[in-house]
C-alpha cells in the first residue's frame, strides 16, 4: 500500500548522528522524518563506548568539529534527561617510555594552539589521577575536556526531544531515493511506501555507501571492526578514559591488519569497558580470540588490579570510515537536495552534535557556518 | 588419543548430560577419540544430577525414574574412558572458534577450569568435529514479589533435592507451566514437604488434541501417571489455568496469590486467592542453552514453546558444517530423547569423519531416527501446550523488577518501548541495561522479549552472545598466540607508527 508522508527533511539513520541531525533540524523549526531499517541505535551507535574526545585528534578540521561538539554536548546534557549518562571525566594518555612521552608532549603542544587543554602529568603524579595504574610508566597527559555519554540513550533521547517535529519510522528500509525531472531529491521509497521531502540526509553510518548508491552517487564508506570487552560491574577503579599513546597512531592508520591499543574506562553503571581493536574484515562478526587476547593483555598491563576481574561479554562493532578518515558532511553537488552526514569512523558519538548543527544550518540558511571543505562528500570522485 | 591440548581429537563434546554422555560413549565405541567437557565434576547433567558421594545417599535413584538408562551409559563410559574418552570435568566452555591455523575443518574449544570457572586455567581443546550438548536452563517469567527470599526455581528446587537432599521450605507451592512441575511436586512431597498446590498456567487440553502422538509415547504417559498417582497419594491439588500473580511476605515468602487465567494467560479479575506457604518453586519450562552455537552462526528455529532452538537436520547436524547438536539444544524434549539424539549424532559424526556416509543408512540408524522422531513429536505437543500466552505481562506491575541483576522494572522497559523507540530485546537492553548483569539475560530474556514485542507473539531473539560464561581478563590475556596471523585484506601500509 502506498502512503503519502510529507516533511521538510528526511533523515536516513536512527543512530546518534541521524538523531542529532533530526534534533537540530527540528529545533530550527523543520519537520523531520527519521527512517531506519533497524531499531534506534541499532548499528555502530549501539556498539560504541560513547567517547567524546579531543585528546586523540591532530589539529585540523576534525578537531575543530570535535571542540564544537564538546560544547554542544555540554548544552545537551543540561537539557536531556540524566540517563544519557554524560560524564566530563577527562582523558589520561600515558607513555611507557621517554620517547613516547616526548612524542605526546609535542602532540599536546600542537593541540594547545588549536584550543585543546592538556596538562603533563609526571610519572610520580599519575597515581593521583588513577590510583590503580601500573607503576614504571614514563608519564602522561591529562585532557580535562574529554567526556563520555551513553550513546544509545543519547540517540533515543535526542529523537524524543524534537518537540513533536520528529517522526521516527523504525524497521523501514529505504530502497530508493526519488528524484525529480532535473535530478533533484523528492523523497525516498521504502519497503512500505513513499516519503516526500525536498531534502534527504544520509546518516546511515556503515550503510551510508549503500544509501548513496541508491541515490545514484558513490561514497566509499567501509566498515572497520572493533571489539569491546565489558567487565562485571565494579566500584570506580578506573576514573578517566585511560589509553596508551599508540592509540593515536592506530586511529590515524589506514592498515587493514589487526591493531590493538589498550583503552580502559569505567562507566557510571559499573562495568569497565576495554577497547580498542581495529581491523578491516568487512562485516564479519566472528569472534577473534586474538583480538580478545590483545585487549585483555593490554588492559591488565595498564591496570594489574583488573587481572582477576571477569569479562561478562564482548561484542563487535563496525566503524564507518572513509579513505581519508574524515567524515562526509554537507550537500552533495551531484544530487541537489541530498546531504551526507556519515563516515565518522570511531568518532561518531563525539562529532554528532556538530554534524547535526551544520546540517541544520545548511537546511535553514543554505550555507555552512564553518570551513567544511575537507568533509566534501564528492571529494573521492576521480579528478576529471 | 591426544595427550596435549594442541593435539587434535576426533570430536569435542560440550556437555556431559544425557545427550553428551550418550554421544561420547557411542563415538568412542565407534573408534573415535573424544574430549568430553562439562562444568560439573560429575557426568549426568541436570537430569541425572545426584548427590556427592560424601553425602552418603543410599539410594540416589529414588529421586529419578529411568535411573537404569543412566547406569548403563555410565558403565559404557567406564569401559571406554581408558581408550577413547578424555573426560574434562569442571571445564567451563566460554567460546568455540574455527581453527584458522592449518586445518579449516578443525574447531578450538576454549574453556576455563575450576568449580565455578574460578580455577581460571585457560584450556584449549582442538577437534575435527563438534557436538554441542549444552542442555537447557529454566525459563522464568517475572511476577510481583518474585525476588523475595523463598522463591526458587522449580528446576532449582529439584536440583537441590537431587544433589543435596535439601528442601526449599516446609510448605512449598509449585507453580509455572510445564511437565516438570508435576515431577518437582511429587519429589518434594516424597521428600517430606507439604505442597498446598500445584499451579499450572496452561490447561491440559492441549494434549488431548494430539491423542495419536500421545499413544505412540506410552512411556511418557506412564511417567505422568506415576507423578499423578504420587500427588494424589499426598493429597496435592493441581490447579490448571492458574498462576501465582503475587507473593506476600516481608523478609521471605509467607503466602502467594493464585489467580485464574483466561486462555491467553490474562489474569481474570477478582479470582485471586491467598495460599499460605513458606516457599514457592516456580518455572515456566526450559529454554535451550545455545549461545555457543549461535556465536558460531548456527541457524535457529522458533520452538513450539516460544523458545529459540537450534535448527537440525535428520542426522543432528546444525547449519554450520562440522557442528552437531543433540538433546535440549534442538528443542526441549527430555532425557530419553537426548540419549537417542546423542547416539545418532555420534554415528553421523563417525560416518562423516571416516568418509563413509553409508554408515548412517543401516537398520539401526533407521530405527533410532524413528524413535527420535516419535519422541520429538511428543515434545512438540508438550511444548505447544505450555507455550506462554501473550496475556501474562498483565500480571506485572510497573514497579516489578524484570531484570533482577540490574534492577530494571517493567515500567522502565515499557517506557523504552513506548517512548524511546525500542522494538526488540536487544534495543531494550541497550536503553535500560535489562539483561546486562550477571546472568546475561538468561533469567529475564524471555520476559524482556515479550515486553519489547508489546504483548504480541514474540519472535525468539537469536542474539549472539560470544562469551558463553564470564572469563577473567587474566585468562583471556594468557591465551596462546596463534601460529599464523591472518593475511591482510588490503594493500595499505602496515601498522601506522
Amino acid at each position: 500500500m502506498l502512503t503519502r508522508n510529507t516533511s521538510d527533511v528526511i533523515v536516513v539513520g536512527a543512530g546518534v548522528v541521524g538523531a542529532a541531525c533530526a534534533y537540530y533540524a527540528a529545533r530550527a523549526g523543520l519537520t523531520v522524518t527519521v527512517l531506519d531499517r533497524g531499531p534506534v541505535a541499532g548499528g555502530t551507535t549501539g556498539a560504541g563506548e560513547g567517547n567524546l574526545l579531543v585528546s586523540d585528534k591532530e589539529p585540523g578540521p576534525e578537531l575543530e568539529l570535535a571542540l564544537l561538539s564538546l560544547e554542544l554536548w555540554r548544552e545537551l546534557a543540561d537539557g536531556l534527561p540524566d540517563r544519557i549518562e554524560y560524564e566530563p571525566k577527562g582523558g589520561l594518555v600515558i607513555a611507557s617510555d621517554q620517547a613516547g612521552l616526548a612524542a605526546l608532549r609535542d602532540f599536546a603542544t600542537r593541540q594547545g594552539g588549536a584550543g585543546v587543554t592538556a596538562h603533563e602529568i609526571p610519572a610520580d603524579r599519575l597515581h593521583d589521577l588513577e590510583p590503580h595504574l601500573t607503576s614504571g610508566l614514563a608519564g602522561g597527559f591529562h585532557y580535562p575536556q574529554d567526556a563520555q555519554v551513553m550513546p544509545a540513550l543519547a540517540a533515543a533521547h535526542l529523537l524524543r526531544s524534537g518537540g513533536g517535529r520528529i517522526r521516527p519510522h523504525l524497521g523501514e528500509e529505504v530502497t530508493e531515493v526519488i528524484t525529480g525531472a532535473s535530478g533533484e531529491v523528492r523523497g525516498v521509497r521504502t519497503v512500505n511506501g513513499e516519503f516526500h521531502a525536498p531534502y534527504v540526509v544520509n546518516a546511515a553510518g556503515t550503510w551510508g555507501g549503500e544509501l548513496a548508491r541508491r541515490a545514484g552517487v558513490e561514497l566509499p564508506v567501509l566498515p572497520r571492526r572493533g571489539f569491546v570487552l565489558v567487565t562485571e560491574p565494579l566500584p570506580r577503579v578506573v576514573r578517566h578514559k585511560v589509553y596508551a599513546a599508540d592509540y593515536i597512531a592506530d586511529v590515524a592508520s589506514g592498515s587493514a591488519a589487526l591493531q590493538t591499543s589498550p583503552v580502559v574506562e569505567g562507566t557510571p553503571a559499573g562495568p569497565v569497558l576495554i577497547g580498542a581493536s581495529r581491523e578491516r574484515v568487512g562485516f564479519d562478526r566472528t569472534l577473534s580470540t586474538e583480538a580478545l587476547r590483545r585487549l585483555a593483555a593490554g588492559a591488565t598491563a595498564l591496570f594489574p588490579v583488573l587481572a582477576g576481574v571477569r569479562v561478562m561479554r564482548t561484542y563487535a562493532g563496525f566503524r564507518p570510515y572513509l579513505p581519508d578518515h574524515l567524515p562526509a558532511i554537507g550537500p552533495d553537488p551531484r544530487v541537489p537536495g541530498l546531504l551526507h552526514a556519515c563516515g565518522h569512523e570511531g568518532a561518531g558519538i563525539g562529532l554528532a552534535p556538530a554534524t547535526g548543527l551544520l546540517i541544520a544550518r545548511w537546511l535553514i540558511h543554505g550555507q555552512l557556518p564553518m570551513n567544511t571543505e575537507p568533509f566534501r562528500p564528492e571529494r573521492f570522485d576521480p579528478v576529471p | 588419543m591426544p595427550s596435549s591440548a594442541s593435539d587434535l581429537y576426533d570430536v569435542a563434546i560440550v556437555g556431559a548430560g544425557s545427550a553428551g554422555l550418550s554421544g561420547a560413549v557411542t563415538a568412542a565405541e565407534l573408534g573415535l577419540s573424544v574430549a568430553l567437557l562439562d562444568t560439573s565434576a560429575q557426568v549426568g547433567g541436570q537430569f541425572y544430577r545426584h548427590p556427592e558421594p560424601a553425602l552418603g545417599a543410599v539410594r540416589p535413584e529414588a529421586l529419578h525414574h529411568d535411573w537404569s538408562a543412566f547406569r548403563s551409559l555410565h558403565r559404557r563410559l567406564e569401559s571406554v574412558e581408558s581408550s577413547g574418552v578424555t573426560r574434562l570435568a569442571g571445564h567451563h566452555v566460554w567460546a568455540v572458534t574455527r581453527d584458522d591455523a592449518d586445518n579449516a575443518d578443525a574447531w578450538t574449544v576454549h574453556a576455563v577450569t575450576g568449580a565455578d570457572g574460578d580455577g581460571e586455567r585457560p584450556v584449549r581443546v582442538r577437534a575435527r568435529a563438534l557436538l554441542l550438548a549444552t542442555g537447557a536452563y529454566e525459563r522464568q517469567l517475572p511476577f510481583p514479589g518474585w525476588t523475595l527470599p523463598g522463591v526458587v526455581g522449580a528446576g532449582g528446587a529439584q536440583a537441590m533435592l537431587k544433589s543435596g537432599l535439601v528442601l526449599p521450605g516446609r510448605r512449598v507451592v509449585v507453580a509455572g507451566s510445564g511437565p516438570l512441575l508435576l515431577a518437582v511436586a511429587s519429589s518434594l512431597a516424597h521428600a517430606g514437604a507439604r505442597v498446598p498446590a500445584v499451579v499450572e498456567a496452561s490447561g491440559y487440553l492441549g494434549y488431548a488434541r494430539h491423542m495419536r502422538t500421545l499413544a505412540a509415547n506410552p512411556h511418557k504417559l506412564a511417567e505422568a501417571a506415576v507423578h499423578g498417582a504420587a500427588l494424589l497419594r499426598h493429597g496435592v491439588r493441581v490447579r490448571t489455568r492458574s498462576a501465582v500473580t503475587a507473593v506476600h511476605g516481608r523478609d521471605r515468602v509467607e503466602a502467594v496469590t493464585v489467580s485464574r487465567l483466561d486462555r491467553d494467560w490474562r489474569p481474570v479479575a477478582g479470582t485471586g486467592r491467598r495460599v499460605e506457604c513458606d516457599a514457592l518453586a516456580v518455572g515456566f519450562g526450559l529454554a535451550p542453552q545455545i549461545e555457543l552455537a549461535t556465536a558460531l552462526g548456527c541457524a535457529t528455529r522458533p520452538a513450539k514453546d516460544g523458545t529459540s532452538a537450534l535448527a537440525l537436520d535428520a542426522l543432528q547436524r546444525t547449519s554450520v558444517p562440522g557442528v552437531w547438536a543433540a538433546g535440549e539444544t534442538g528443542g526441549v524434549g527430555g532425557a530419553q530423547l537426548a540419549i537417542a539424539e546423542g547416539e545418532l549424532a555420534a554415528i553421523s559424526i563417525a560416518a562423516r569423519l571416516s568418509g563413509r556416509p553409508a554408515a548412517t543408512a543401516g537398520g539401526h540408524v533407521r530405527s533410532l531416527r524413528r524413535r527420535r522422531d516419535r519422541m520429538r513429536a511428543f515434545a512438540d505437543v508438550m511444548a505447544a501446550a505450555h507455550r506462554p500466552g501473550p496475556g501474562w505481562t498483565r500480571w506485572l506491575d510497573d514497579d516489578t523488577d524484570v531484570c533482577r541483576c540490574e534492577e530494571v522494572t517493567a515500567g522502565r522497559i515499557r517506557e523504552a518501548v513506548t517512548d524511546l523507540g525500542a522494538r526488540d530485546a536487544r534495543t531494550v537492553k541497550l536503553l535500560t541495561r535489562a539483561g546486562m548483569g550477571w546472568c546475561q539475560g538468561r533469567m529475564c530474556g524471555a520476559a524482556v522479549a515479550c515486553l519489547a514485542a508489546t504483548g504480541g507473539d514474540v519472535p525468539p531473539s537469536a542474539e549472539r552472545r560470544p562469551l558463553a560464561v564470564p572469563v577473567t581478563l587474566a585468562a583471556l590475556a594468557s591465551l596462546a598466540e596463534p601460529n599464523t596471523t591472518p593475511e591482510p585484506t588490503g594493500s595499505d601500509s602496515t601498522d601506522g607508527g
